[in-house]
């Protein structure tokens, strides 16, 4: 998800003024509109419109919305000129096989516009490129460049260039151990015996993909006019669309643009290329999915509203649209177009039994008897300290990788958390009697569930104070409402104290557990009251 | 005003106790009378909230002593002991001494530290010496004078007592700071002419068998202070987490709808792949989702899986799919679930399409993401979602459910806007008008299933309506709750008193 501010004088100039009435097309156009002042207006864009992110994209696309200029956008490609060649070399193949190119040039560059491509380029890096990691991109000044250039990967010690912000020429290794930028995406680069480069025709190195440019030939400044593009990554497709979403932004500069040849061992490739792609459309699926009643002229003018062309029941889709998978996604479009807000809701005439499942009705059976107690009910994380497992001996702990807080481990039982609950009410006003119905989770030593966790709803219940006979009349009076007959062993627990501990038996069903808390234990977690406790599974009652 | 004839009439048992002796100090009060501490206080209360007496309090702090410092006290600090050992032997190892002396762990780190600090010791090598003189063993320590002089009044610490508390407070429960709060009282003009009255009623006071038995017409009660204060008493209660939850399930069984439960812990499988979800999607990474460590789950039958792995390759009928690589071993982690939407997915997997539909499922419960703990973040929180199963259901289907819902929800206007998830498309946010507030709150995520999550789950891209409001964020919402951890902390003054929503 990324929020995207636009100056709003910028934007006026582009899309006309932002009346009320615009503000609300805005939201109803899939760009919910989060803030809006005199300077600036902020917006959402979903991850599924990455060609929205750019000034000149978003104005692009919301023109046709407003119907100021509706259909395809069209863009003159100019055919590759001598030298605009990339020779990719196999070596790149087992660290980052593929590249895409394309040169713009007559950019008159401002300031705002420097910043505006460097911005689209980090918001692209970080959502279609999943941070680099699938895709990243250059864009370098074409006049310190020699043509033609090469895509190769070299051993780290024979890489050699001065990076983006820095004062002297490092290697690679130095790069990704020592430079900032280096070391945030140093790990993209791990394992690989060798790094990608790219080199123009005089032997200097532009950049080495995803990690930084060259501090003498990456820099786009207020003298440059034409710019190389590239988009290195491991999926063509996204490439291609990538280099689709900066070129149409640099010709919406007034740039001109102009093709590559990619010249890959095997065969050679030209781009950028914006052919649109081709999809067929049914007014039937369109209806029926929308509950609609539109006809296929409606359609002629609903499309192009969205930025497509539509002849022939077939839909010609930008080349900078990432998201169109499935006839639905231009489905929605055309929602979007016809307007949400436009669509009327309908309640279908179809009959359903309602339906509680047997868990909840058990637990909040079991609840209401206990409420009717004067029991209080708690409810706790599911997630447990280590100190907490710890401080009552927990063994074979489930544990999570890389969690973000102290909560590192799937709770075994439910006086764990009950426990911290008293310890951290001790300064409340007594009797302290509380209950909570809750999932515990231990490992599933018979391979019986399919993700190797048992997972149990328990029943557990502190009485603080209370000895076990306060405990035993709560399990008296809640198993013989519920028509169970219950019987006691004598039995030890780590957390109780020896001979007023019990093992609840529920018909020859060994269930819960049930006793007064050792001191001890009780010490430890800081409480001062005497303390009796009980746990089962809720399901050993029914 | 009232007579004082009256007045007497209305003094409680309690309160006659005490009038007598009222011109005494409070101490021979409670000689006299026999009054538990208590029982005193409270008639005191009674007394001056009839204006007969006017109380003072006087609230101060006392140092006092924790479970280790009555213990230190009645036989001697650990240090003493160490000290007494070294004094004996002179020279002995660090193991030695730990074994002599019985110290725990703490308390030999603690005293070993506290003799150094002194130079009563010295540490070389392993091995504890002796550098106190004779004199200095025999001298008390400030520490140990301290101990003995406790409890005292914090106010009237000496300098050297206040330095000893602080090296005592540093270690474990030796020192407890208890609140002490003394009470006197004055009497006022009209309590002058009351007290010292020694008061003889043959009114009836509380209704006893004895009294229903011996009833004769024209017999008296004591008049009651209706309006005094009395003892608080607290039911049982509902966490109101779950009154919430309660409600919600209400809404969804009043609209036709089947509760879905399942496990915490799901398979990447069928929180992710089965909706969809690409493996390289960030919602995937472990800085998002919870992973269990060092465990693979197992994956549903053969055909599934294979259709699954096809809709995000090359996709299903029509579908272009997300085209990369899909793996298998992948979506055989463990996760906590992060969306009730996998239980979803495993309805429409167990579904008879030729005998079960139409359908409308519900889920409610716990959900997991990798987050840190503040005001508007957690690592779990609660969600809800409804589906509808129907070959015939549609955009403005989903579009009058949702109004229904939020009707019930008790709001009356719904804004529509669309949005983007990676399972639904079209895709719906729903936003409400808050009367109270004043503004418009987004509370509900919705979509249409997308073909390939149904071709695969189903059989054919049967439609499937689907949403779910946000639920804690409601929640917060309606108990006016500004801190999200508030809602998991269970701190038992706050669930007896936060009040319950109708």
């Amino acid at each position: 998800m990324s929020n995207v501010t636009f100056l709003r004088k910028e934007l006026e100039s582009l899309i006309g003024k932002i009346t009320k009435d615009v503000e609300e097309k805005i939201s109803l156009f899939g760009t919910p509109l989060e803030r809006i002042s005199d300077d600036e207006l902020e917006v959402e864009i979903f991850p599924n419109r990455p060609d929205l992110l750019s000034l000149q994209g978003y104005a692009r696309s919301f023109n046709a919305f407003l119907g100021k200029s509706p259909g395809l956008a069209r863009y003159t490609i100019h055919k590759p000129e001598d030298n605009y060649t990339i020779k990719i070399f196999n070596s790149v193949k087992d660290v980052r096989p593929f590249t895409v190119c394309a040169i713009v040039k007559n950019i008159k560059f401002t300031d705002e516009k420097i910043k505006s491509i460097i911005d689209l380029q980090e918001k692209l890096h970080f959502t279609v490129g999943r941070n680099r990691k699938k895709l990243a991109i250059g864009v370098y000044p074409l006049e310190k460049i020699t043509l033609p250039i090469r895509y190769e990967a070299r051993k780290p010690k024979d890489i050699r260039f001065i990076p983006l912000e820095a004062d002297r020429e490092m290697d690679a290794i130095q790069i990704l151990t020592s430079h900032p930028t280096g070391r945030d995406y140093a790990h993209l680069l791990e394992g690989k015996e060798l790094f990608p480069v790219f080199v123009d025709a005089k032997n200097k190195i532009l950049s080495m993909p995803p990690i930084i440019n060259s501090h003498d030939t990456g820099k786009v400044s207020l003298n440059t006019t034409d710019v190389f593009v590239e988009c290195s990554g491991f999926d063509l497709l996204v490439l291609q669309k990538t280099l689709a979403i900066i070129c149409t932004t640099l010709a919406d500069m007034d740039g001109k643009i102009y093709q590559m040849i990619l010249d890959y061992t095997n065969r050679k490739i030209i781009t950028p290329d914006f052919t649109p792609e081709k999809m067929k459309i049914s007014i039937n699926n369109v209806n029926k999915l929308l509950g609609l009643d539109i006809k296929e002229k409606d359609l002629e003018k609903l499309l192009p509203k969205m930025g497509y062309e539509y002849k022939n029941k077939t839909v010609s889709i930008p080349a900078w649209r990432t998201d169109i998978l499935h006839e639905v996604d231009i489905i929605e479009d055309i929602a979007i177009a016809y307007g949400y807000d436009k669509i009327s809701p309908a309640i279908p005439n179809v009959s359903t039994i309602g339906e509680e499942s047997k868990e909840s009705k058990m637990k909040s059976f079991i609840s209401e008897l206990l409420i009717g107690l004067g029991l209080l009910e708690i409810s706790t994380y599911h997630l447990i300290k280590k100190q907490d497992a710890e401080q009552n001996n927990l063994q074979d702990m489930i544990e999570l990788e890389n969690s973000k807080t102290e909560y590192k481990y799937l709770r075994q039982d439910l006086v764990t958390p009950g426990l911290r609950v008293l310890s951290e009410n001790k300064d409340n006003e007594y009797p302290q009697e509380l209950f909570e119905i809750g999932t515990v989770f231990s490992l599933d030593k018979k391979n019986k569930f399919e993700t190797g966790i048992k997972e149990t709803e328990n029943l557990c219940i502190l009485a603080c104070p209370g000895n076990f006979t306060k405990i035993k009349q709560v399990l008296d009076s809640l198993t013989k409402n519920l028509g169970q007959a219950y019987s006691l062993e004598e039995s030890t627990h780590h957390l109780l104290i020896d001979g007023r501990t019990a093992v609840i038996k529920i018909g020859e069903h060994r269930a819960g557990i049930m006793g007064e808390l050792h001191p001890e234990t009780l010490k430890a977690w800081g409480i001062k009251m005497p303390t009796s406790y009980l746990e089962l599974p809720v399901k050993s009652l029914f | 005003m009232k007579s004082i004839q009256e007045i007497i009439e209305k003094l409680s048992p309690l309160e006659r106790k005490i009038v007598p002796f009222l011109n005494l100090p409070l101490n021979e009060i409670q000689t006299k009378t026999r009054l538990d501490s208590t029982s005193l206080l409270r008639a005191l209360k009674f007394l001056e909230a009839k204006n007969i007496i006017k109380l003072q309090t006087k609230k101060s702090k006392v140092v006092g002593l924790g479970t280790n410092g009555i213990y230190y006290k009645k036989t001697h600090l650990p240090e003493r002991n160490l000290l007494m050992l070294v004094e004996s032997k002179k020279v002995v190892s660090l193991e030695e001494a730990k074994r002599i002396s019985r110290l725990s762990d703490n308390e030999f780190k603690v005293s070993l530290g506290v003799l150094k600090s002194k130079a009563m010791i010295e540490l070389k090598n392993g091995k504890i010496m002796l550098s106190a003189s004779k004199e200095e063993i025999a001298k008390k320590s400030l520490e140990e004078q301290l101990l003995e002089a406790l409890p005292i009044e914090e106010s009237s610490l000496l300098p050297e007592q206040q330095f000893a508390l602080q090296n005592l407070k540093k270690r474990k429960e030796i020192i407890e700071m208890q609140e002490k709060t003394e009470t006197t009282f004055t009497l006022t003009e009209l309590g002058k002419k009351i007290a010292g009255k020694e008061i003889v009623s043959d009114l009836i006071e509380e209704v006893t068998p004895e009294v229903i038995k011996n009833w004769k017409r024209g017999k008296k009660f004591r008049k009651y202070d209706i309006q005094s204060e009395v003892p608080k008493i607290y039911g049982g209660k509902k966490h109101f987490v779950n009154e919430s939850i309660e409600k919600g399930r209400r809404i969804w069984l009043d609209m036709g709808f089947r509760e879905m439960r399942s496990t915490f812990t799901q398979t990447s499988f069928w929180n992710f792949d089965a909706l969809f979800t690409a493996q390289d999607h960030p919602v995937r990474e472990l800085q998002d989702t919870f992973y269990i460590k060092d465990i693979k789950g197992r994956l549903p039958d053969r055909r599934l899986i294979e259709k699954v792995k096809q809709s995000h390759e090359t996709g299903v009928k029509g579908s272009k799919g997300w085209q990369y690589s899909w793996s298998e071993e992948d979506s055989k982690s463990v996760v906590l679930r992060t969306h009730t939407t996998c239980l979803s997915a495993k309805t429409l997997a167990s579904l008879d399409i030729k005998t079960q539909l139409p359908a409308k499922f519900f889920s409610i419960g716990k959900c997991f993401r990798n987050e840190t703990l503040d005001w508007s973040h957690g690592f779990e929180f609660n969600q809800t979602e409804g589906i509808v199963v129907d070959r015939n259901a549609n955009f403005s289907h989903l579009l009058g459910y949702l109004q229904e819902f939020v009707k019930k929800m008790g709001f009356e206007k719904i804004r529509i806007q669309p949005a983007y998830f990676p399972y639904t498309e079209p895709s719906v946010e729903g936003a409400v008008w808050h009367e109270e507030k004043q503004r418009w709150v987004e509370v509900l995520a919705a979509g249409i299933f997308r073909p390939e999550v149904t071709e695969p789950l189903l059989g054919e891209p049967i439609p499937v309506l689907a949403w779910g409001p946000g639920f804690d964020r409601l929640m917060m919402l309606a108990y006016e709750i500004k801190d999200f951890r508030q809602i998991y902390e269970n701190d038992i003054k706050n669930l007896r008193q936060r009040k319950v929503l109708i």
